[in-house]
């Protein structure tokens, strides 16, 4: 029986990085199309609890993309960037940018690796750099609140079941 | 008495942001890394971080400042000293988002998981 493949995380404090490492049981011209395709990458990417639409994607040098997450309530969650290099099997560099923040600008350059592993597999490896340190910490505050936000909406409506009964 | 909560619950949050917010930039500094590592196992007065540093004692009571006043570092007084303490659980509310956001990653990889068993499946059946 495999023992499950870990998703580490790199985030030292006082840096403007977040690495993000994740090994996977399928060779890495499979991996890459997950993450190039349309139809296969929102079965994916989008959070549980969240509906993801997809407005744009076009995954080549020059490109854009714009995606919305949908919470229960109907909130939208938009992101969007533009893609620098589309590199198959190796690699991806985009821009990306979380529509939900008090101000624009604040844009993330996110360069994705694909590396061949011995038996078919492969390590996938995340690095997304921030304009600064409190860029990167305070917009994944922000991140994690829209996450905890949905938490919110479950409870207000638990609150509302209880009070009529 | 749905808004009542949701108002108190609003009011929290930007609390919260706000003193996580001088937490991360407390720390965006490396002398002041430095110091919470110095004080994270021992209480050391003020004199005896600041001997430790090429930079002037006032500069390193400036960051001494900066990190009590975002409650990274506690100072208590014994006798005529002051002795500088870390206060961990500060600490702890830098990493709480990284685990958060670690734990997002883990959940698309693991749906990733099972669309690519699906897709090495379609490839073997061609």
């Amino acid at each position: 029986m495999a023992t499950k493949n870990e998703t580490t995380i790199k985030a030292e404090p006082g840096t403007q990085e977040i690495f993000i490492t994740r090994e996977f049981e399928a060779p890495r011209e499979i991996v890459f199309k997950a993450f190039t395709t349309p139809e296969l990458i929102v079965q994916w990417v989008g959070p549980c609890n969240l509906t993801m639409r997809l407005d744009k994607f076009e995954p080549k040098a020059g490109g854009s993309y714009r995606y919305v997450h949908i919470d229960p309530a109907g909130n939208e969650y938009g992101f969007h960037g533009v893609v620098h290099e589309v590199l198959a099997p190796e690699r991806i560099i985009q821009t990306f940018e979380f529509e939900g923040l008090p101000e624009t600008g604040h844009v993330v350059l996110e360069t994705a690796r694909f590396e061949a592993l011995p038996g078919d597999r492969t390590r996938l490896t995340m690095q997304s750099v921030f304009q600064s340190v409190t860029d990167r910490d305070g917009m994944m505050q922000a991140g994690m609140e829209y996450g905890v936000k949905d938490s919110y909406n479950k409870l207000d409506e638990l609150l509302a079941t209880a009070l009529v009964n | 008495m749905n808004a009542y909560i949701y108002i108190c619950k609003r009011s929290l949050t930007y609390l919260n942001k706000q003193m996580r917010r001088d937490v991360f930039q407390a720390i965006a500094d490396p002398t002041r890394r430095e110091i919470i590592n110095m004080v994270a196992f021992n209480s050391l007065n003020l004199n005896a971080i600041a001997d430790n540093f090429k930079v002037s004692r006032p500069a390193i009571s400036q960051h001494i400042k900066i990190l009590t006043e975002c409650g990274l570092i506690n100072i208590k007084k014994q006798g005529r000293e002051r002795y500088c303490e870390a206060s961990l659980q500060q600490l702890n509310e830098v990493s709480k988002w990284i685990e958060r956001y670690r734990q997002l990653w883990e959940e698309k990889f693991d749906r990733l998981d099972g669309l690519l068993d699906k897709m090495k499946n379609n490839a073997a059946k061609e």
